[in-house]
Formats: C-alpha cells, structure tokens, sequence
C-alpha cells in the first residue's frame, strides 16, 4: 500500500460499513536492510462486529516519515512511539513520538537488523562512585553464531583449502 | 512512594496560569500499587489528576531481538517470561502460530491438556489480579486467601512440567509430555473445593461497602472508547461488548466445550472485578469438562513427526534414526515454510497475539509480540484524567497489568 494513503485507509477500514474494523490490535515495524525501502510496517485491524482481520502493510525509509493514526485510533499512540523506539520509524502528525521502551538516553534503534544483540553499552553499580556507570561492552567470550544451513543445501563460507581445487588439475600435467 | 518532585507552576501547559496548586509527582518505579516497574508521572491539580505519563520499558528485555537468533525451539521460553502469572497461556499463542505456518493440528488430547492448562493460568492470573486489586484499595486478607489457591495451582504446573511458573510445556505440535492419570484427578479433586474457595473471597468483596466505594463508576470506558483504545478481554466485556476469542473465533476444542461469557454493563472497575469472578467459575466447568475427557480419551500428545517434535527417549536407546532426529532437533532445529501467521489467544488478560514473519530457516526473522498489558495502560491517561489521586492505583489494579510482558 502506498505510504501515502495509510490514513484514508485506514479510515475506510474503520467506518465503512461493509468493513468496521474499529478495533486496532496492532502496529509493527519491520526491518529488511537489503532493499531500498528498508521498513516494513504493518497494521493489524480487527472487525469485532464481522468477526474478520485484516493485515495492512506500507514500507518506509529511514528518513521518510509515516502518516501517523493517532487521530483515527488513540491505541496508535504507543504502537507508532515503540516502533520509532525500536526501529527508527518516524511517524508524521504524532503528538508525542519519544522514545518508549528503551532506556532513558539510549542510543540508536534495537531492533535493526544491523544492531548487535549485545548492543553497544553495558552497565554495572560502581562501589566507588555509589551509582550505576555505563561502559563499553566487553564480552567475556566472542558471540558464537552457527551456520544452520545444511551443507547440503549449499555452505556460503569456502572451506580452508578449497581455492586449490581450480589449481590442482593444472599443476598434475606439468611435471 | 510517592514525593513531590518538582514545583513549578510557570512551566505547566500554561492553561491554568498562576495557579499554584498543579504539581507534578512521581508514582513508582518501586510503588506497591504499581504491579512491578512501573513509572508514573503525574500532574495534580490539588488532587484531581490532570495528566498522567507513564514511563515504561523499566523492565524491557529485548525479547523480540533474542527470539530473532534462536531456533523455533529455543524461543519458546521466552514467553514464559512475558506475563509471568499465566506463563501458559503465552507459549499457547506462540505454539498456535508455528503450528499456523507449518499446517500441523495437534492431537485431541494436547489440545485438551492445552485447554486444561489455559484455563488453569486463567485461575492464576484471575486469582493473583482480584485479590492484589482489593490490596490496593486496602483489604488484606483476599491476598492471603488468593496466594493459597494459587499455590495449589502452581503444583499441578510443576507436576506436569517439573516447574512452577517457567513451565516450556506446550510446545509448536502439542505439549511436552503427557499428563499422569492421578494428575488429572488431582486436578478434578481441586475444582469443586475452588469454587468454595471463590465464594469465601466474593463474600469479602462483592458486598464489601468500602470495596464498592473504591471501585464502582472508577475508570468507566464505553465501548466506542474501549474498541478504538483496542481494549480486549475483560476490560472490553465489562463495556458490555459480547467478544471473546475462545467463542468468537474458537481455537483447540473450544467449540466442543460448554462454557458462558460474563459480561459487564457499566464498565467500571467493579464489573471488571465480577467479570473476572465470574470467568474464574467458569474456567473451573471448563477444567472439569477437560479432566473428564481425558480420562476418556487415550492417545498422543504431539504430532507424529520427527521433524518437529522430538522422538521419545526409549526410542532413542534403540533407532538410529530417532537419534539422528533428536540430534537434528537440538541444534539445528526444523525449518518452516515461508509465511506471515499471526496468531491470538484469549489470554486472562484480554487478546495476546504473535506475530511471525519466516523466512524460510530455522529462526524466525521477526516476532511481534501483541501484549494486552501494553495496549491497556498506553489507555491510562484516558482512564485516570479527572479522577483523585487514590483512584489511579485502583484503575491500575482493575486493568490487570504485569511488566513482564507490557515492557518485553
């Protein structure tokens, strides 16, 4: 759907009378960091009277802000705060777009795909000072990820030793 | 508790210029009305509240991020931990919606046991929210009653997952193992005494006059207000609104069973509190209905297929195969069809969804989790505007809030 129309849409949704579906149930963001548009963020509507849903989807960049829901639905008001906190949507017309789940203070956007799991800071009481300090994290063993692809169905990392292969049969008729 | 913060007239909305007597006070995040971590900052106008802010994420994890680098299998703890009273209920939802993108139906006797435990985490949650809602407005002995019951409760969690709250036990394809046959009598033993034990708290409550001035025409929502706040649950039956997922869109033999959906007229907290009574009462019919079907009803547990579910331990001591197959399971995991599910159950506290988006691999690629807690108090300002000061702990109690899985 286009970025655009999001708010008509959902204002047919919600007062159409073949439609109804006035109850919000969600807002969520999506990140895919190979395309242009990077975000996805999805709509999930409930018609309580026709016992239906329905699943509206728009994409957005970084940059370009989302038309903001809040007027038609007030349940918008934390969904579009929590995906701008966890993705970095901006959402256009929202009252109120601070962050909402992360910390106070906290920098960047957790739930890109290009965020480490670990994140970027760690924090520990500090007996000295008599208060929380915030430090660099340190990791105590590197992050273990495993290939999960079966070798069967192709390895995308060379096997030590495999660049010899295209050589070897060349090598064997000089001698 | 609470302490005034700061006193700065000048620096409010401007609406009330040169009145002093609008300050502004932090509520939490250590509050024993606040149910957990939660952080309120509110402003007072004498000691009517005029705007409320609550500051949540007190108590965020990052579940959403952990669940993208974890198998099927693995993430399934996780929802455990969100609303830690009904642990159940929450690995139902998120079981459903694996099932939903595989296209397996899980036996009948898992989704009797499912139902069976469902209901019980609806007694835990029911049970723990009811009698906490009377501490805050100051009766001490429902708790003490309550925390009895649920402690009985919690055993029949631990004998048929080896633990009390963090159970792992309904697993995408059935549940993890199957229940002994003096459980469910024990289970069945326990539902007739229950309902004495919901008269006993009732008859301290229902009737109580100081419970009733707490709580009656407290937080009032319509319907209109409670379906645009996208209310769920108890909070929009008590509107009046006949809506429930386990009878307007069934899942597991919900249909099969007999049970009826109290609704409320004035959408107080007090009839959140009756609704809630009276759901308790019939999730017990529901428990017994299930105790006596399984007694009749012998069979597995799980689907028949070693790709997603384990195979038994016996098996293992003698087939290569199922050796290979648990092997396969427990690190690599299965792999699920591409797909988008979204799955919602009726939680105890109203509608928690999941949803996934698969790529393909063992992981999921995204997991949204809809928490009924999250949509419920991002709607406290609407509730609380107008109202004293010693009401917003008895609106936070009615809407049945638990940081676990509000913040995530």
């Amino acid at each position: 759907m286009k970025r655009d129309s999001i708010p008509e849409v959902i204002a047919f949704l919600r007062d159409d009378a073949r439609c109804r579906f006035g109850c919000l149930i969600d807002i969520c963001g999506a990140d895919y960091p190979e395309r242009d548009e990077r975000f996805d963020v999805v709509y999930h509507l409930l018609s309580p009277w026709l016992n239906q849903r329905i699943r509206v989807r728009a994409t957005a960049r970084a940059e370009t802000p989302v038309p903001s829901i809040v007027e038609l639905f007030p349940a918008a008001n934390w969904f579009e705060r929590e995906a701008y906190d966890l993705y970095g949507i901006l959402f256009e017309g929202h009252p109120d777009l601070r962050r909402l789940l992360t910390d106070y203070g906290f920098q960047g956007h957790p739930l890109r795909k290009d965020f480490p799991l670990t994140g970027f800071v760690e924090l520990r009481y500090d007996d000295e000072l008599k208060r929380v300090v915030y430090e660099p994290v340190k990791l105590m063993q590197e992050y273990r990820s495993f290939d999960f692809l079966s070798p069967w169905e192709g390895m995308d990392t060379a096997i030590p030793g495999d660049e010899k292969a295209g050589e070897a049969p060349d090598r064997k008729g000089e001698p | 508790m609470a302490e005034i913060e700061t006193k700065a007239p000048e620096l409010d909305s401007g609406k009330r210029e040169g009145d002093d007597r609008t300050f502004t006070i932090n509520f939490g995040p250590q509050h024993p009305a606040a149910h957990g971590v939660l952080r309120l900052v509110l402003e007072l106008d004498g000691e009517v509240v005029e705007r409320v802010d609550p500051h949540i994420g007190l108590l965020h994890r990052g579940t959403e991020k952990l669940i993208e680098y974890k198998t099927y299998l693995q993430a399934l703890p996780y929802f455990d931990r969100l609303d830690y009273v009904a642990p159940m209920n929450q690995e139902h939802a998120y079981s459903l919606a694996v099932e939903k993108l595989v296209g397996v139906a899980v036996p009948k006797r898992a989704q009797l046991i499912r139902v069976l435990y469902s209901e019980i985490g609806r007694l835990l949650s029911h049970l723990l929210n009811v009698t906490t809602q009377a501490m805050d407005v100051g009766a001490l002995t429902p708790p003490l009653w309550g925390f009895e019951e649920r402690e009985k409760l919690m055993v029949f969690y631990e004998r048929a997952s080896g633990s009390r709250m963090h159970a792992a036990y309904m697993r995408p394809g059935g549940v993890h193992q199957d229940l002994p046959p003096e459980l469910v009598d024990d289970i069945y033993a326990f539902c007739d005494p229950f309902l004495k034990s919901c008269d006993d708290i009732e008859g301290l409550l229902t009737d109580n006059r100081i419970f009733k001035q707490r709580n009656v025409d407290i937080g009032v929502v319509s319907q209109e207000d409670g379906w645009a706040h996208g209310f769920s649950g108890a909070m929009i039956r008590s509107t009046g609104a006949a809506w429930d997922l386990r009878k307007s869109q069934p899942y597991e033999c919900y249909d099969e069973l007999e049970f009826d959906i109290p609704i409320g007229k004035n959408g107080d907290c007090y009839d959140r509190y009756l609704i809630r009574m009276e759901e308790m009462r019939q999730s017990v019919r529901l428990m017994k209905q299930c105790c006596e079907r399984l007694t009749t009803t012998p069979g597995p547990v799980t689907v028949d297929n070693h790709k997603m579910v384990p195979p038994r331990r016996a098996q293992m001591k003698g087939s290569m195969e199922a050796l290979i197959h648990h092997f396969k399971l427990y690190t690599e995991g299965y792999h699920v069809p591409k797909g988008e599910p979204y799955a919602a159950v009726e939680a105890p506290k109203g509608e928690f969804g999941v949803y996934l988006v698969s790529d393909g691999t063992n992981r999921p690629y995204r997991c949204k989790i809809r928490a009924p807690s999250f949509v419920h108090l991002a709607a406290l300002e609407f509730l609380c505007r107008g109202h004293m000061l010693a009401d917003v702990s008895a609106v936070i109690g009615s809407i049945d809030i638990v940081f676990g899985e509000c913040d995530r």
